[in-house]
């Protein structure tokens, strides 16, 4: 049976991420021991963020299941409720109900192969907590290639984490902003021309590609003409969401419930659904 | 099976004899407004007076109001400083107690089941369930706008009921059906009916328009995308006013929302009734709407019930109660919609 019934979580920690101070991660942790240790999610899947008195919004997981004891959430302020939370203090109690959805391949389609992620802004949450994630299960996947971008180096996010990954050769970084900005000297371009001279290669491959829908629109054709198909490709999907569960039909695309039956679609799942998303 | 046969005066006796320690509802007399606070618009307690004669047709609203009722408190809190348990999510106690809806008519039976597919692992939902005992009242005739038999009921059908009652030349035929059903008739001295009796009224049912979904099941085959670009989407979508009349009166339209209430203090979240043909419904906090435009929820909301529930749970949601077609101030109607959209090659 369902329960809509959010878990307690108190703030243990905030972060503010972005220069322009929208973005803020929050570091929460479970008040009940129990519900901690039941707690088990899957790079990819979100989560509700319940906030009393303002209501529930759905939140891809930024933090790595190996990552024990805490949930890591980072909201961009925006709506009703984003707006309430970033206005919350440390140590004050919120709710999460989750994990829900799907989440990324990573025991199915993904193990054992060389693994593409493309990143758009701060589309990026979810795949930072499967990056982690692969680095952790190192041995069990391949080359791993990690494209991210932002338009100016202070809206980057995770800035001290890029920086300990930037060092380590097991995984290949390419981070870009959109233009040239003072004390920046590394990539400079839209994330869809790195990509494309990057250029990696589809085989043995699985791409992750999550990011604004201009962005996912222009990096599949440099990706398609060296030799990528949709079905090696993985998208996330957001739609307006009220239970999560499948049974509140806000999230309908077509037959497909982005909550249950995804967030992440393989290119091929979403070419085939109308485009209501 | 048990078979009764009674009088209009021992209907109303059983009937209220039910309602002497539970909650006992049938659909308001005339036009006249529920008169307990506790019940929805359209039904009404049944009471000592009233004698139970319904006229033709579902209710006026559908009885999902009863299993999904709104609003529906989800969790409670306290957003009080001085509380320690300010902000704590808390769910409230659920009701148990038996509530026995009176005189539905089998559409509405059938919905139920078919709201039962999406709402299977929904807790609130079941409980209603559970503690809800069904008295349906089978249908003698078909209003105009009645076409529950393409839908794959009958307005002889039984599905979903306990009880299933109809009339027979100025008495009443009442089919105990579930163990639910024999513990309410158990309660009182009834009379079996006759073997002529049950006769009759399995020729009756043998006679009326028997449930036939073989052409409407031709949809199901049809490539989904096709009948998304069909063109008649743009004529439909041009004279509906996305009112909302149709889905707030269907009995198999199940959407729902979620908000939070507070006064003084003290929270609530609860769900209620939403429309897919309302614009805020899938509106982004961006602003980006998937569905911006009115001819896209027009469309959503028939591809939902022909094509999309289909595609999950196997059957159409849809009951062919007519209530939409009934309502709707644009004189939209779904069989022509059905028939518009076998005819998209």
């Amino acid at each position: 049976m369902i329960s809509y019934l959010p878990y307690p979580v108190r703030i243990d920690e905030i972060k503010v991420e972005t220069e322009d101070g929208n973005l803020k991660t929050f570091k929460l942790v479970f008040e009940n021991e129990t519900q901690r240790k039941a707690w088990k999610h899957v790079p990819g899947q979100f989560a509700m963020l319940s906030l009393a008195g303002q209501g529930e919004i759905p939140i891809g997981i930024a933090s790595s299941p190996t990552e024990e004891g805490h949930l890591l959430f980072t909201v961009n302020r925006a709506g009703k409720v984003t707006t309430a939370l970033h206005q919350m203090h440390m140590g004050e109690r919120m709710g999460v109900r989750g994990p829900l959805g799907n989440g990324f391949p990573i025991d199915t389609d993904m193990k054992g192969k060389n693994i593409v992620i493309i990143a758009g802004g701060f589309a990026v949450t979810t795949l930072r907590a499967t990056l982690i994630y692969l680095m952790e299960h190192r041995q069990d996947y391949g080359k791993i290639t990690f494209i991210y971008g932002a338009r100016t180096p202070g809206m980057l996010l995770y800035q001290n984490e890029l920086q300990e990954w930037a060092k380590r050769d097991d995984v290949d970084l390419h981070i870009t902003v959109d233009r040239e900005a003072p004390g920046w000297d590394g990539l400079v371009g839209f994330v869809p021309t790195i990509a494309g001279q990057v250029a990696p290669s589809p085989e043995n491959s699985v791409a992750l590609i999550c990011g604004p829908p201009i962005m996912i629109k222009f990096t599949m054709p440099p990706l398609e003409k060296i030799g990528w198909t949709d079905d090696q490709v993985y998208l996330s999907l957001e739609n307006r969401m009220k239970c999560g569960e499948g049974v509140c039909c806000h999230c309908n695309v077509g037959p497909t419930l982005v909550c249950k039956d995804g967030p992440v679609f393989t290119r091929t799942q979403v070419r085939k659904l109308p485009v209501e998303y | 099976m048990k078979v009764f046969r009674l009088s209009q005066t021992e209907l109303d006796n059983m009937v209220q004899g039910w309602s002497q320690n539970r909650r006992v509802y049938r659909p308001a007399a005339g036009r006249q407004q529920s008169t307990h606070a506790d019940c929805a618009p359209g039904w009404e307690r049944v009471a000592a007076s009233t004698p139970l004669t319904l006229p033709p047709g579902p209710s006026k609203t559908s009885v999902k109001t009863f299993l999904f009722p709104q609003p529906e408190t989800m969790q409670t809190y306290t957003l009080k400083s001085s509380d320690p348990d300010k902000g704590l999510m808390k769910e409230p106690q659920k009701a148990t107690e038996k509530q026995i809806i009176v005189g539905l008519r089998p559409c509405d039976a059938r919905s139920v089941k078919l709201n039962n597919l999406p709402f299977q692992e929904d807790p609130f939902y079941q409980v209603n369930l559970a503690r809800t005992v069904m008295v349906g009242f089978t249908c003698s005739a078909m209003c105009a706008t009645c076409f529950c038999d393409q839908m794959g009921g009958s307005p002889m059908g039984t599905e979903g009921l306990d009880i299933a009652i109809s009339q027979v030349d100025g008495s009443f035929i009442a089919e105990v059906l579930t163990p639910v059903g024999e513990e309410l008739t158990a309660e009182i001295r009834l009379t079996p009916a006759e073997d002529s009796e049950i006769n009759a009224l399995a020729e009756r049912r043998k006679n009326s328009p028997q449930a036939d979904f073989a052409k409407l099941d031709v949809l199901k085959g049809r490539d989904l995308n096709t009948l998304y670009k069909a063109a008649l989407w743009q004529t439909l979508g041009e004279s509906c006013i996305n009112c909302g009349a149709c889905t707030f009166n269907c009995p198999t339209c199940y959407c729902f929302d979620v908000q939070d209430e507070v006064v003084r203090g003290q929270g609530r979240r609860i769900r209620y009734w939403d429309s897919c043909m309302f614009p805020l419904y899938s509106l982004h906090t961006t602003g980006h709407n998937p569905r911006g435009q009115k001819m896209q929820r027009t469309r959503n909301r028939f591809m939902h019930k022909l094509k999309y529930f289909p595609e999950r749970y196997g059957l159409f949601s849809c009951v062919g109660c007519g209530r939409c077609v009934k309502d709707c101030p644009v004189n939209i109607d779904i069989r022509e919609v059905m028939s518009d959209l076998l005819a998209v090659e």
